[in-house]
């Protein structure tokens, strides 16, 4: 990813309106190009990535035999609270900002995004908020220990770290509000002549929509959280019952903001599915207009689920059934996405590059995910499986072989466009196969676990749960460890990948593989491409 | 259309905790392989075996929905496998690139998955009214979540009584310092005063919390239920057999969340009769008055410092030692020492006003529910432990004058 | 949707910046000083959010005189000027959301925690708590000292109304002045709509410490001085950036700058005052009238 930054060193010299400031350091600091700072979400996200990694590894390091062994009860709650929020906030989302900051003005044929310079602020707020999350785990009490979902009033009871947090996610939500509004800006002005809106590349509408759900539920969890401040330091009685309020009050206004949270998660994953898949099967995408309502459908719906979070909470019936149905919608337009990808390969001449092969595992192994979502949908099946490991194994099957895996395979589809070289074919279909194994071997056990009744978020438990939580920590370690192989090929690849071309991928038709070379230069299309007679991309 | 519900017969009980589980395990997985229904139809990879109606819909439920999950993932895969191996270009496959679009394809594909989940949608629908349905109960108990355990009341019978964990410390062990003893079969799925209900009758279960938001979970019952603090949610079950059923507290509640079990007892008729009636006297405070005098809870008999300091150390390794560790060093700031503590060393009055009422916005709980004796105890070991060498005694009357104010 | 649209080469994309690093910093102070001073540890914290905040200053003056300067340069051309609409437009949607969840927490306590808690089952815990808004809570309305009395809405409220009304005419006398090229009408429009801003958030102080002092009403009266305090005073602080917001332009203005034809800078500001002053409408009913 970074060749595109040290590479276009050499390049920039004779470019003559270039303008980089001098040394690197200042030009990491001042950028306002897309591609540099997409490059910096995408080693930002991969460093955040092995951090929540190594968290999660010790989670399921204190889970390999029932007993304390490894960590402290209350150190062990702050680890599943941070692993969450780390590869949340910190790996998958900047990393889907990253690739919207490479693609969407190659792919739409600008020359930048419509706000340079916020745009770097958006990436520049990562770091100080990260630097919060983080100093948490050092401060006395220690980081937040609540779980991800901050319910209250079990984090009133933490300390400074839960305020830092707080903080954190506070400066993290105006990041993406901000990435947001600058990347519907962009596409919804900057787009070349003739690259009328459903001529748009699948991933741009696919983060059109993202963006949208983003800037339509960011604010909300930040109001969420402001009340939690407020009800820790300044005596208001929101989420306390004593006072006239309902902690239930805070998972509803949490939910309202969680629920869209994972659809976009996932949206921009399906977009990069949509951009890899056809190539690989030489054949346009199926369906591409019902691609797009099944997308727009996916986030409308999203809004009005969020009770199925809180089955448990004793709503009345009434709401219990209105979740579920709506809940069970939404399997009809992912459903569409799902075969209209799946026509895409049928009569198709497909072909398994490594790109290919995460997209086929992203297929199998989301749908297997959405079932278990399916499953959780049914109040009275959720009554017995919420909180258990069944809703881990569920949403660890629809992030991490969705949105990690898709992220992965888009790195390994456009390294040949960002960096000029091509990746290691055979040590990237190895990394695919063992992800594939390790994961499995990690996360299906789980379903068994949360049937039986393992409850979530315990360092600790009964004897009749040890077998499955072994085979899972056995295999949490070798997943753990097959990610390294994709750090290695990533960096391999951008020191001395051979040489790629400018259609890497032969069939590969959106602007930045017909329009630019490999690797793209530094600048593109300060004259936009005039599209007005050509033949749109994915048609 | 449950007709799988009831049908158990394939279904062994848990086996126990022995060496080998690990392959038991990898023969559930292939089990799995070569037949995944038979294989999740057992209680090894399955919901543990129902006791109630609602829990026997919820088994039901599950498999109907899985069996549903089954066909469409067999469909929707024997599709892509199909299309991967006939239509792979190192085969010669030429794409048809003008099949990209079928409205009626794709309208067929949005409607067919409709109706299918008409048919998930209309049974789930009963279930959940069933559940709802907490009307004309037989009896009512009222339970309350605390840091870390459960109080169950018999509102009728006007007692009530603590449940917690009483699997002991040294099984659980330390970071460092490993389990002294061997895990016993139901580690962590054992409390000390089990909630008592008959078998076959209504009981309508008040849920609610007095601290943070805890998960009464009991999956053979069919029940989980938040309790939240200042407000009361309410489940029903009706236990179909006399039986022991186990659950743990389902909502992250802390530090020992995952240490918080549920077990309840089902008992028949006559000997629910029979336990009611013993504990009326046990449990309630009025009744007990005159037992208490006699037993072994005398708040007036003035004890020893030493006897003092061996019945403290129990009361300590059961209650405090999570939090405040062995060395009674605790785990600073969270957990504070107890070893040189203010607190401790101080005014007999403070520690005890803690000990009956908790720290609020902390996870130090109300003792209250610990006996007279026992609060003086586990007061007398920690003003007589570690640097702390006080050597005060704190006597059972002490705690009752500050109970009585 | 500008669904169809010619670019040419002539968008302006903004050269290297450092503001961007400064904000950073500024919000590592700032996130820093306020965790440590809501836990009392000062002076560091104070220090910290001082140093952060001036750090702030320091960027936004920066960065808004940068662009200032690029804009009266020529350098934005009608595509720079679409993007600005299109951002300025989602800015206020995300602060719409955020409203909204107050309004939604509003919502949720008067509609369904409040009665519930009054409700049969939670007679349990709270013996004839009356479930009525507005409330104190089962608890707190145990404790005299914490009775209070809620804020009428036809006194200061209802002028307030008025005033910020006014205030969103005055603000469209002034841009249409401005479209007529007529100078003074737009400096004494901008200068009427600040006037009427300063004067609502007088009132709003005044009301605050009238609540504190003699209604009793404090940010700790249960849920309802929870949501009352919270709305208002959020809504307070917006009209405050949108004061600090129409003095910039005034002085722009006085300065010479904004064309008839082009001008976003100012519509952006106006835009941003209305909201204000929609959400403030939504505040008169739901907080104040429907008590
Ligand atoms: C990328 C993130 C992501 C995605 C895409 C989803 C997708 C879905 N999720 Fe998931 N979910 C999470 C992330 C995600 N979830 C997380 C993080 C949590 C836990 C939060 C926490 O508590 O910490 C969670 C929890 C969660 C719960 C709460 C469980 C509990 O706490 O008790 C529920 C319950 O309804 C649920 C349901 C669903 C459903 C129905 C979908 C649907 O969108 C799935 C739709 C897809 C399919 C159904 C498969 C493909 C479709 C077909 C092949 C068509 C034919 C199929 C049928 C007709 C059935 N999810
Ligand atoms: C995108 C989101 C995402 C991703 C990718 C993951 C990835 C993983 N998660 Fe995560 N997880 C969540 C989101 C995610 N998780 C969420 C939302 C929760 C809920 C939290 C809550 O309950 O509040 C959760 C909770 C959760 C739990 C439950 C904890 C509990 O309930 O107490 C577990 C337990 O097994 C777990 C395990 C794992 C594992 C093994 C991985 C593996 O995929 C990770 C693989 C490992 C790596 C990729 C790192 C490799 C590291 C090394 C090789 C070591 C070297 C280290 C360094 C160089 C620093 N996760
Ligand atoms: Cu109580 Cu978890
Ligand atoms: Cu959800």
């Amino acid at each position: 990813m970074a060749s595109a930054t040290t590479h276009d060193h050499g390049h920039a010299g004779h470019d003559s309106h270039d303008h980089h400031g001098p040394g690197p350091w200042t030009r990491i600091f001042t950028t306002t190009n897309h591609k540099d700072i997409g490059s910096m979400y995408l080693w930002f996200s991969l460093v955040m990535f092995f951090v929540g990694g190594a968290m999660a590894l010790l989670i399921r390091a204190e889970l390999f035999q029932p007993g304390l062994q490894v960590v402290q009860p209350e150190f062990f709650n702050s680890l599943t609270t941070v692993h969450a929020l780390v590869m949340i906030f910190g790996a998958v989302m900047p990393a889907f900002v990253g690739f919207a900051n490479w693609l969407i003005p190659l792919q739409i044929g600008t020359a930048d995004m419509a706000f340079p310079r916020m745009n770097n602020w958006s990436f520049w707020l990562m770091i100080p908020a990260t630097a919060l999350l983080m100093a948490s785990f050092f401060v006395p009490g220690g980081a937040a220990a609540s779980g991800w979902t901050l319910y209250p009033p079990l984090v009133t009871q933490g300390g400074i770290g839960v305020d830092m947090t707080i903080l954190a996610i506070h400066i993290l939500g105006a990041s993406s509000i901000m990435g947001s509004i600058n990347i519907i800006t962009t596409i919804l002005n900057l787009r070349a002549p003739g690259m009328t809106l459903m001529r748009m590349p699948m991933f741009v509408w696919t983060w059109l929509i993202t963006a949208y759900l983003i800037i339509a539920v960011m604010p909300v969890l930040a109001g969420c959280i402001t009340m939690l401040l407020t009800d820790r330091h300044f005596g208001t009685s929101f989420f306390n019952a004593a006072g006239g309020g309902d902690p239930t009050m805070f998972m509803h206004i949490f939910w309202f903001f969680g629920h869209p949270e994972v659809y976009i998660l996932i949206l921009p994953a399906f977009g990069i599915m949509s951009q890899i898949i056809p190539t690989f099967a030489r054949k346009p995408l199926f369906g591409y207009a019902s691609m797009v309502y099944a997308t727009a459908s996916i986030a409308i719906l999203s809004f009005i689920v969020w009770g199925h979070h809180m089955f448990t909470v004793g709503m009345p019936a009434a709401g219990q059934l209105f979740f579920m149905y709506a809940t069970m919608l939404i399997a009809v337009p992912t459903g569409v996405k799902i075969f209209n990808w799946i026509a895409t390969m049928w009569r198709g001449s497909i072909s398994f590059e490594t790109p290919m092969l995460f997209a086929i595992g992203f297929l199998c192994m989301f749908t297997l995910g959405g079932f278990s979502g399916l499953v959780l949908a049914i109040v009275p099946v959720d009554i017995t499986l919420h909180n258990t490991y069944y809703v881990v194994a569920h949403f660890h099957y629809v992030l991490f072989p969705g949105a990690i895996w898709a992220l992965m395979a888009g790195v390994y589809f456009w390294l040949p466009k960002w960096t000029g070289r091509m990746y290691n074919e055979s040590l990237g279909k190895w990394h695919f196969w063992l992800s594939a194994v390790s994961f499995n071997v990690t996360f299906f056990p789980q379903h068994f676990l949360g049937l039986a009744g393992m409850p979530r978020r315990i360092p600790d438990y009964a004897m009749q749960f040890s077998e499955w939580n072994q085979i899972s920590t056995i295999g949490a370690f070798a997943l753990g460890i097959s990610q390294l192989l994709f750090v290695y090929n990533v960096v391999a690849t951008i020191r001395s990948g051979k040489k790629a071309e400018q259609k890497q991928w032969d069939s590969a038709d959106s602007l930045e593989w017909t329009h630019l070379p490999s690797p793209v230069p530094y600048h593109t299309f300060e004259t936009p491409p005039d599209l007005r007679t050509a033949k749109p991309a994915g048609h | 259309m449950f007709m799988n519900a009831n049908s158990f017969t394939n279904g062994q009980p848990k086996s126990g905790t022995g060496g080998n589980r690990l392959l038991g395990a990898a023969a559930a997985i292939f089990a799995l392989l070569i037949n995944p229904l038979t294989a999740l139809a057992s209680y090894d990879v399955n919901i543990p075996e129902p006791a109630t109606s609602i829990a026997t819909q919820i088994y039901g439920l599950h498999m109907y929905i899985l069996y549903f999950c089954a066909v469409i993932f067999v469909v929707v895969f024997a599709a892509m496998f199909y299309s991967i191996f006939k239509f792979r270009k190192s085969k010669g496959a030429k794409a048809d690139v003008n099949f990209h679009e079928s409205t009626l394809i794709e309208i067929i594909w949005t409607i067919i998955p409709f109706f299918i989940l008409l048919f998930m949608a209309v049974p789930a629908t009963k279930s959940v009214l069933d559940m709802k349905d907490t009307s004309n109960p037989d009896i009512t108990i009222k339970v309350t979540g605390y840091q870390w355990g459960w109080r169950y009341d018999y509102a009728a019978d006007d007692f009530g009584f603590y449940s917690t964990l009483s699997t002991p410390w040294n099984q659980i062990g330390q970071p460092g310092e490993p389990a002294t003893e061997k895990k016993g079969d139901d580690y962590l799925l054992e409390v000390d005063n089990p909630l008592v209900v008959p078998v076959g009758k209504r009981v309508r279960v008040l849920v609610t919390s007095n601290d943070v938001i805890h998960g009464w979970y009991v999956p053979q019952l069919g029940i989980n239920q938040y309790g939240i603090p200042g407000f009361i949610k309410d489940v029903w079950f009706k236990a179909d057999r006399v039986g022991t059923f186990k659950g743990q507290c389902s909502q992250i509640c802390g530090k020992l969340h995952g240490y918080m079990p549920v077990t309840v007892v089902v008992k028949s008729e006559a000997d629910y009769a029979k336990w009611l009636e013993e504990s009326k006297t046990k449990w309630n405070p009025k009744k007990n008055e005159a037992v208490v005098a006699a037993s072994a809870d005398d708040y007036t008999k003035v004890h020893t410092l030493a006897e003092m300091k061996a019945a403290g150390e129990k009361i300590y390794t059961t209650n405090c030692v999570a939090c405040h560790q062995a060395n009674g060093k605790g785990t600073p700031p969270a957990f504070p020492a107890l070893s040189g503590s203010k607190v401790v060393l101080g005014p007999v009055d403070g520690q005890i006003n803690l000990l009956l009422n908790g720290k609020a916005n902390t996870a130090m709980a109300s003792f209250a529910r610990l006996s007279d004796t026992d609060i003086a105890a586990v007061m007398t070991y920690t003003k007589n432990s570690w640097d702390n060498n006080t050597g005060k005694v704190v006597q059972p009357a002490d705690i009752k004058a500050k109970r009585k104010a | 949707m500008s669904t169809e649209n010619t670019a040419t080469g002539g968008y302006y994309f903004a050269p290297p910046s450092i503001w961007p690093v400064v904000g950073s910093t500024a919000l590592l102070f700032l996130g820093a000083g306020t965790a440590m001073w809501m836990n009392q540890i000062q002076p560091w914290g104070g220090v910290c959010q001082v140093i952060g905040f001036a750090i702030l200053l320091y960027m936004l003056f920066g960065w808004f005189g940068t662009v200032i300067r690029e804009s009266e340069s020529g350098l934005y051309n009608s595509q720079v000027d679409l993007s600005f609409r299109w951002s300025m437009g989602w800015f206020i949607f995300s602060e719409v959301m955020f409203f909204a969840a107050f309004f939604g927490a509003l919502y949720y306590a008067r509609v369904f925690s409040i009665p519930w808690l009054g409700d049969f089952e939670n007679a349990f815990l709270w013996q004839g708590y009356d479930a009525k808004w507005p409330t104190l809570g089962p608890y707190f309305e145990q404790n005299p000292a914490l009775v209070f009395q809620t804020m009428g809405a036809w006194g200061i409220p209802a002028l307030n109304t008025a005033l910020l009304l006014a205030s969103g005419v005055t603000v469209t006398y002034a841009h249409h002045a401005l479209i007529a090229n007529n100078r003074s009408g737009l400096i004494w429009g901008l200068v009427a709509t600040i006037a009427l801003g300063v004067v609502f958030l007088g009132f709003q102080i005044y009301e605050y410490v009238h609540a504190y002092t003699d209604l009793n009403l404090k940010l700790s009266s249960g849920v309802f001085g929870s949501t009352f305090f919270l709305l208002t005073g959020f809504h307070g602080f917006h009209v405050t950036l949108g004061v600090i917001m129409l003095t910039v332009i005034l002085f722009r203005c006085m300065k010479g700058h904004f064309k008839p034809d082009s001008h976003f800078g100012f519509e952006a500001v106006a835009w941003y005052w209305h909201f204000v002053d929609v959400v403030w409408l939504g505040l008169f009913i739901f907080v104040y009238v429907l008590v």
